[in-house]
């Protein structure tokens, strides 16, 4: 989002995560193996297509995965001198909606429609900091203030249905800042909202993360919203991470024939109309039969036998663009 | 010039708001409020707009799935506003539509091969030995396997389903398909796998399209035209370069700016970001309904609808735009 330094220790490091859930056919991997690290003051993008693992990932991190199908086999999830996927249930707790804010993509269904929403916004304040009932009420309209919620006074006795989806979604991201977290993850917060008022949302993000410093990790399918707003970015495809590395790295010259894909398929404005676009062929395999080796083998133009044994695993160092692609010095043009 | 295949003349579609104890229509929901459009035949009118403008109804009413209060759908040369269900069945044939989201629009008890075999059943058309051939015939247009003509909508992906819902609406070769979001509901990369196949059997059937959607960037792709809608209303309508290249509306302006495109070098740009909501279509404001949102707004926005007029660039192709400024 805007130049940051560049910062030794990570504010979240995730190593080797595995995520599984128990299904009639067995345990089932949606997140296989996944590292990355999200530096203070940056931004980072997860994304991916739809049963990529991006939102299960985001899900590990604070542990809202749905109990109790779902649960972390392996891995570790650093974040503020703990280890989040060992912590226990009183410390999970002391950090989510405090240290950890989060944003969902439906405010409408992630908002209790019983509740005012000034009652839901303070909630964590008051949860998480002892602050008198005056205190709270006056962080919680200075916040409504900030994410550009016209005559906050108002709204604060108001229901989740008698507003907009985009005033809802501002809501939602003054409830997920109103603890000063250090990081927030927000799950596709942009992808229910019209266009117009997308733009309007992307940017109160980048307001906010501007004055606070707070790190963000957003998930979400749009490459465009992952241009727009984030410094790295991390490519899921199946579970694993296909290639990550800064947004400019990725998306100038994408190494994984599956980033290359994606990329050239979809239509912009500026590319000639009615043209054939290039397409990935076949579709995303299923989590309970996954092909050996490269997951992305099915679908790959390059694929040759080492692909159809070896999974390739991410090449090169934290913090460098990084490929999990035998191939990917032949395949990207120079 | 040609007369066109479709011809809406000032088309309303109001939907009655009731209340009180009688239950009676205190208010109307102008979700189409004077539309005028044309699509000629083999090509493709793009028509972009945000939740609630009403493009959706537009294109139910021009199917005749809904009735329209108001105007004229004059296709093929007959007014079928007002024809009665028998009336329509024949011209059904020319008309089918591709809806959003194809788990949903395709009936779950019925096979594949009976799903896009209904349209021939419906019309009484061919033998059932010849109708199975012809959904063979289909599936493979569709980039379908032929196994899949005894299997069920549920074993199938999106995308898949999607093609199912094509073949659906290209079965008796209509003239005009209707659709709506056909592609809002599949991931990127199964997303151009389909509008590859759309573009394809238009080139292949001669079919026109009134392609309906919210991403501009994806209409701009498919289509030769472009209508931008808001609020029941044409803003803007014109050759779908000419409305990316050089837009006059102040709405279709904002909707371009806002498209966030995979590109980080044009991160830094400034964006006119347009500020507040889209204002109810059952109280909607007077004069050019955009005037609450629109950063160019005069007294004259307020007390005057504007007309959609021709613009004063467009020589050689009518490129139209409801605004009474040159801006």
């Amino acid at each position: 989002m805007k130049q940051t330094p560049e910062t030794n220790t990570p504010l979240l490091r995730v190593e080797e995560l595995v995520t599984a859930f128990s299904t009639e056919t067995g345990q089932v991997r949606a997140v296989d193996g996944v590292s990355f690290e999200v530096a203070a003051g940056r931004t980072l993008g997860i994304v991916g297509e739809s049963g990529c693992g991006k939102t299960v990932t985001a899900l590990s991190i604070i542990q809202l995965l749905p109990y109790p199908n779902a649960s972390i086999l392996g891995g570790r999830i650093l974040f503020e001198d703990l280890d989040l996927a060992s912590a226990e249930i009183e410390e999970l707790q002391r950090i989510r909606g405090n240290r950890i804010g989060m944003i969902f993509q439906e405010p409408m269904t992630a908002l209790n429609p019983v509740h005012q929403i000034g009652r839901q916004i303070m909630e964590p304040l008051r949860l998480h900091q002892d602050l008198s009932e005056k205190e709270a009420l006056s962080i919680t309209l200075n916040m409504l203030n900030k994410v550009g919620i016209p005559s906050p006074e108002i709204i604060l006795s108001e229901y989740p249905h008698q507003l907009s989806g985009g005033m809802r979604q501002r809501v939602m991201i003054a409830m997920a800042l109103i603890c000063n977290p250090s990081l927030v993850i927000a799950d596709e917060p942009t992808t229910a909202l019209d266009v117009t008022i997308q733009a309007q949302i992307l940017e109160l993000l980048q307001d906010m993360q501007n004055q606070s410093q707070t790190s963000f990790i957003m998930i979400t399918h749009d490459l465009g919203v992952i241009a727009e707003t984030c410094d790295d970015v991390v490519v899921m495809y199946a579970g694993r991470v296909a290639e990550q590395g800064t947004v400019e790295q990725v998306f100038n010259a994408p190494r994984h024939p599956y980033t290359q894909g994606l990329l050239s398929s979809i239509p912009r404005l500026h590319t000639p109309r009615k043209t054939q676009l290039k397409t990935i062929e076949g579709m995303v395999p299923a989590l309970q039969d996954m092909p050996p080796g490269c997951r992305f083998n099915n679908r790959c133009s390059h694929t040759i036998d080492q692909c159809r044994t070896h999974y390739p695993n991410l090449d090169g160092q934290v913090g460098e663009h990084r490929t999990a692609c035998h191939r990917w010095q032949e395949v990207t043009p120079s | 010039m040609n007369t066109p295949l479709l011809e809406v003349n000032d088309l309303k579609v109001y939907f009655p708001v009731k209340g009180g104890i009688l239950m009676r229509a205190k208010n109307y929901n102008k979700a189409v409020d004077g539309v005028s459009i044309h699509v000629n035949a083999g090509e493709t009118l793009g028509l972009v707009g945000e939740s609630g403008c009403g493009k959706s109804t537009l294109g139910k009413a021009i199917v005749r799935l809904l009735k329209p209060t108001e105007g004229q759908i004059i296709f093929d040369g007959n007014d079928i506003s007002t024809l009665s269900a028998s009336e329509l069945k024949p011209i059904r044939r020319d008309i089918q539509m591709i809806f959003q989201d194809p788990g949903e629009s395709l009936n779950s008890r019925l096979t594949v091969g009976a799903l896009i075999g209904e349209p021939f059943e419906i019309h009484n058309l061919d033998s059932p030995e010849s109708r199975r051939r012809k959904v063979l015939e289909l599936l493979d247009q569709v980039g379908l396997p032929a196994n899949a003509i005894d299997r069920y909508p549920f074993e199938f992906s999106g995308g898949q389903r999607q093609r199912i819902g094509i073949a659906r609406a290209i079965a008796l070769e209509p003239k005009l398909i209707i659709c709506d979001e056909p592609v809002s509901a599949l991931d990127v990369s199964i997303q151009s796998q389909i509008l590859n196949l759309m573009l394809n059997l238009q080139q292949k059937m001669q079919l026109s399209y009134l392609f309906v959607a919210h991403d501009l960037a994806v209409v701009k792709h498919v289509s030769d035209r472009i209508a931008i809608m808001y609020l029941g209303h044409i803003m803007e309508i014109g050759d779908a370069d000419e409305i990316y290249r050089d837009a006059k509306h102040p709405y279709t302006r904002a909707l371009i700016a806002a498209i966030p495109e995979p590109d980080p070098s044009r991160r830094g740009r400034t964006k006119d970001v347009l500020q507040g909501d889209v204002p109810s279509p059952i109280d909607p404001p007077t004069g050019c309904v955009f005037h609450t949102r629109c950063a160019h707004a005069r007294p004259q926005c307020v007390a005057e609808q504007p007309n959609l007029r021709e613009t004063a660039s467009s020589e050689l192709t009518s490129h139209k735009v409801a605004c009474h400024f040159d801006l």
